[in-house]
């Protein structure tokens, strides 16, 4: 079998044969288009490791089959920093600290960015917190995420005009 | 590697809390930002199974679902048929190992499962392996293999498990302890109070699952994996498959997270290596989550009695800590849980004593805080309900038994701040004026709000390491050595001393970590990593150091010529004459005059017997907790939690907040949440996975301080560094169960507390 899936993934166009029909996005992801930034934790959509960005909004990319992200546009970890310039929210991951082993960071990263563009964290700790939940951070870092969302959050309003971490449109074919 | 950080400005809380250490004007003891945040926010950071080598194949265990008994038969067939399977490994074809499973590997390695025979010890127990060349058709061949077994009736509690009394607990410890006359001690006692405690089983739940990738040359591997132990670890693996040890290369930049469960071998990870081995191809073998609920430990069951005498004076007459630990059928690993009694408070009589239970699960292993977390979350309540049978505060009671040495043997502590401790815990979080009866405080919205406190206490090893420091003709030096980051901070704090060490800036210093061929860092492990590879990186950069004033004063046309060793010191890359600083000269020119390219030093450490003989080490705490119950649904919510720690010399104190900050949440983890729920018939467990098996999400936890109390200690080592990584679990636990007690005056003695108990007897 045979199935051809076109996607673009950080900006970049991917065409892609895919031979299984069972393979995930995140699979595709890891182990067909060489981006392991985006990692397993549980595969069962509850611990929130894989999320990325499909058409900007926030998923597990456990819990997606590959051949349905005909035509998506993908933002992974890897799509955040523009170049040697990290996102907003990254830089404030780093800063507060919000994070220890680092292998949730990058789910933990995906969500803020995609909860801070719809407008959902506001500058409200209680309401990161829940809205951050869905990541969860074996190590605890919690307190310092809280803190990087908040400041990441605060930065995104000052700047009146989006974040601009990633074109989330790709347009350089593969 | 060589992302920089620049030091971060110090935050007016830790100008306050913790002095700068001005050796060299360095950066230890700066809290400077992790060096690898950069990789690890934007995805760059390299974890074991990210690793995808040319010609890779997929393996998946296939694990047992019943407890006990044999696998009668494999549908090896229809596994072999599904398009892309290449190959399933059974006992029937499974190559050869060197060393017998069923033998502990020394010095830590347990009897391990790697398809030696059809027997099944424990539900999660590998019994096949699927090689193929996907992920997606290794998984159906699993499936398809539609295991039949010969089950026979799963030992799973008191009631049907084999008691029997533990020689040696934990790690080599001895099961019984003895100090003084307890009858004597509880019979002169003004009163006893007694009860009956349990902690669940708890399962390391790293992020990163267990992974393995493995490539083999001929009689060599490359295994990327992540490993709290590289040297011990590759020395173990080289003894399965019959090679010499310098054969095994270890590769283990980053963990995602290990708290025990990466530090010793397991089954799962020796059968990726070997299916490697036997089909001449790199294969990659990662567990799912609920295959991490049984092949690669977890924190033992536990059943305690305590038994507390007082006297008049509020002060201990005798402790007695009973524990049962359960462990598996064919292997040790009885929880240390009762010697957490040895550790704390001044009593005249004390005894320890530890009973194993056999039952068909795991082995237990190490985690995070072995022992030590699950003895105190017993005692602190024990003493709690102590100080409340004495009519007393619980803080003035655990002052009154205050330990001025070490319980029983009446050593000197090599230092001790706890006292500290307890005075600026209490102070920050406001314990003054706490109602000493229970059930009396409200908030605003009518929620029950209770007050506790528990003492934290960890002890400080210091294992064997080394490490190479390399000067380099530009004045930039790469040091060296074997050690993990699994979230620590490793990376930073040993950087920060080697740096320190050599009188450089740390953006001077290169630092190279994670491989078993690197000089042996030794274990991530019983929170003593920085105090044993730092001090061993502080050596090699010593021992760099001596040599180049050697080279130096040796040189008549130095600016240092005729200065003895004692007579310079080393800073930003230069060594200045001490009597007159004025003159110095560069570490490049020193070389570049001396005709040397670089300059290689090396270190060790290891604790220095006549101490360890001497003193007891630990670190210490206390841990305030508030918690707010709503009424009608008796719903728990740690609602605030303070911490103040001493814990010797801080070399970062932003990680190390981190480092307490983690502890404290699997305290409320444990005090209120973990728990893993076996099935009494089966044995299976039924919540093994993230969404049931519940550990803390950002919701449960509320804003936490952590003070870092200031301890200088020269005894523990030369740095006089502690441990900070495990001490948040021990107090924090105790601590939120008696703020339980405070808001309702229910005693719940079982771990987690859960709602329904505060129902039930409501």
């Amino acid at each position: 079998m045979s199935l051809s899936i076109s996607l673009a993934i950080n900006g970049r166009q991917h065409d892609v044969a895919l031979n299984d029909p069972r393979v995930t996005l995140l699979d595709l992801l890891r182990e067909r288009l060489d981006l392991p930034g985006t990692k397993k934790g549980c595969d069962r959509g509850q611990c929130g490791a894989c999320t990325v960005l499909v058409d900007g909004r926030r998923i597990n990319s456990c819990l997606a089959l590959a051949a349905s992200m005909d035509g998506a546009e993908i933002t992974t970890i890897e799509g955040l920093a523009e170049g040697d310039e990290l996102h907003p929210v990254q830089a404030a991951f780093i800063e507060h600290d919000a994070f220890q082993c680092g292998y949730c960071t990058p789910g933990q990263i995906m969500s803020a960015v995609g909860l801070i563009k719809e407008g959902m964290a506001g500058d409200d700790p209680e309401r990161v917190r829940e809205l951050m939940s869905g990541n969860i951070c074996r190590c605890g870092a919690y307190q310092g995420i809280t803190e990087a969302v908040l400041e990441a959050g605060r930065k995104a309003a000052e700047n009146a005009q989006p974040q601009t971490g990633n074109p989330d449109t790709g347009k350089d074919a593969a | 590697m060589s992302e920089q950080m620049s030091p971060e400005r110090m935050s007016p809380e830790t100008q306050t809390t913790f002095p700068r250490h001005v050796r060299h004007g360095s950066n230890s003891g700066q809290p400077v930002s992790r060096r690898d945040g950069r990789l690890k926010v934007t995805g760059a950071a390299t974890y074991a199974a990210d690793n995808h080598p040319e010609g890779l194949l997929h393996a998946v265990i296939a694990t047992s679902t019943i407890a006990r008994g044999r696998v009668r038969s494999l549908d090896v067939e229809a596994a072999k048929a599904h398009p892309g399977v290449v190959e399933v490994i059974t006992p029937a074809n499974r190559m050869p190992l060197h060393h017998d499973p069923n033998e502990k590997m020394p010095p830590f390695g347990f009897r391990v499962e790697v398809l030696q025979d059809d027997t099944v010890r424990y539900v999660n127990q590998p019994i096949a392996v699927v090689v193929a060349e996907t992920l997606e058709a290794a998984t159906e061949g699993v499936r398809l293999l539609a295991p039949r077994y010969e089950e026979e009736d799963a030992r799973t509690g008191l009631d049907n498990g084999l008691r029997h009394e533990a020689q040696s607990v934990g790690v080599g410890a001895p099961g019984t302890v003895s100090f003084g006359d307890l009858d004597a001690g509880l019979k002169g006692a003004a009163r006893v109070t007694e009860g009956d405690y349990s902690t669940p089983p708890q399962y390391h739940n790293a992020m990163e699952p267990h992974a393995v990738v493995a490539e083999w040359d001929g009689d060599t591997v490359t295994i990327d994996m992540p490993n709290q132990a590289l040297r011990m670890s590759a020395a173990s693996y080289a003894a399965y498959f019959g090679i010499p040890a310098e054969n095994v290369l270890i590769r283990s930049p980053f963990l995602g997270g290990g708290f025990g469960s990466k530090a010793i071998l397991n089954g799962p990870q020796i059968l990726g290596i070997l299916a490697a081995r036997q089909l001449g191809r790199p294969v990659k073998l990662v567990l799912t989550r609920a295959q991490m609920y049984g092949p690669v430990g977890h924190r033992g069951r536990t059943w305690q009695k305590l038994r507390l005498g007082t006297g008049d004076d509020g002060k201990l007459t005798a402790l007695h800590h009973h524990s049962i630990g359960a462990t598996s059928s064919f292997d040790d690993f009885v929880e240390p849980a009762a010697n957490a009694s040895l550790m704390l408070y001044e009593s005249p009589a004390i005894r320890v004593e530890h009973e194993g239970l056999r039952l068909d699960i795991g082995t237990p292993g190490p985690m995070r805080a072995p022992g030590e977390a699950s003895g105190s979350a017993s005692l602190e309540i024990a003493m709690d309900e102590a100080a409340e049978a004495c009519g007393m505060d619980p803080l003035a009671f655990r002052l009154a038994n205050y330990a001025e040495t070490q319980p029983g043997t009446g050593k000197p502590f090599s230092s001790k701040a706890l006292r500290e401790c307890y005075e600026q815990g209490a102070a920050a979080f406001g314990w003054a004026g706490r109602p000493l009866e229970a059930g009396t405080m409200r908030d605003e919205n009518g929620f029950l709000v209770g007050w506790g406190m528990g003492t934290a206490v960890f002890p400080c090893p210091q294992f064997p390491a080394e490490a190479r420091a390399t000067l380099r003709a530009d004045g930039t030096a790469l040091v060296e050595t074997g050690g993990a980051d699994m979230g620590q901070g490793a990376w930073t704090a040993l950087a920060q001393l080697a740096a320190e060490s050599l009188g450089l800036d740390l953006d001077k210093v290169e630092f190279h970590s994670g491989r078993s061929d690197l000089p042996d860092g030794g274990v991530a492990g019983g929170s003593g990593h920085t105090a044993s590879a730092g001090q061993a990186l502080s050596n090699a950069g010593g021992d760099v150091i001596a040599r180049l004033t050697e080279l130096a004063t040796g040189d008549p046309d130095s600016p240092l010529f005729g200065a003895g060793n004692i007579g310079v010191v080393a800073a930003e890359g230069r060594l200045h004459r001490r009597d007159d600083e004025t003159r110095s000269q560069s570490y490049a020119d020193i070389l570049a005059r001396a005709g040397q390219k670089e300059l290689v030093g090396t270190g060790k450490s290891g604790r220095d017997p006549a101490s360890a003989e001497a003193f007891a080490m630990h670190s210490h705490g206390a841990v305030f907790a508030e918690v707010k119950i709503d009424p009608n649904l008796m719903q728990v919510r740690v609602s605030r939690l303070v911490g103040a720690f001493a814990a010797g010399r801080i070399i970062n104190p932003k990680l190390v907040r981190s480092q307490y900050y983690g502890g404290m949440i699997w305290g409320i983890s444990f005090a209120l949440q973990e728990e893993a729920v076996a099935d009494r018939r089966t044995g299976r467990i039924m919540n093994a996975d993230l969404a049931e098996y519940h550990v803390p999400v950002n919701a449960d936890v509320p804003r936490m301080e952590a003070i870092l109390v200031p301890e200088e200690d020269p005894r523990v080592s030369p740095l006089g560094i502690k441990g900070v990584g495990e001490i948040g679990v021990t107090g924090t636990v105790g601590a939120i169960a008696n703020a339980v007690w405070h808001a309702t005056g229910i005693r719940v003695r079982n771990y987690p507390i859960r709602i329904e108990d505060l129902l039930r007897r409501r």
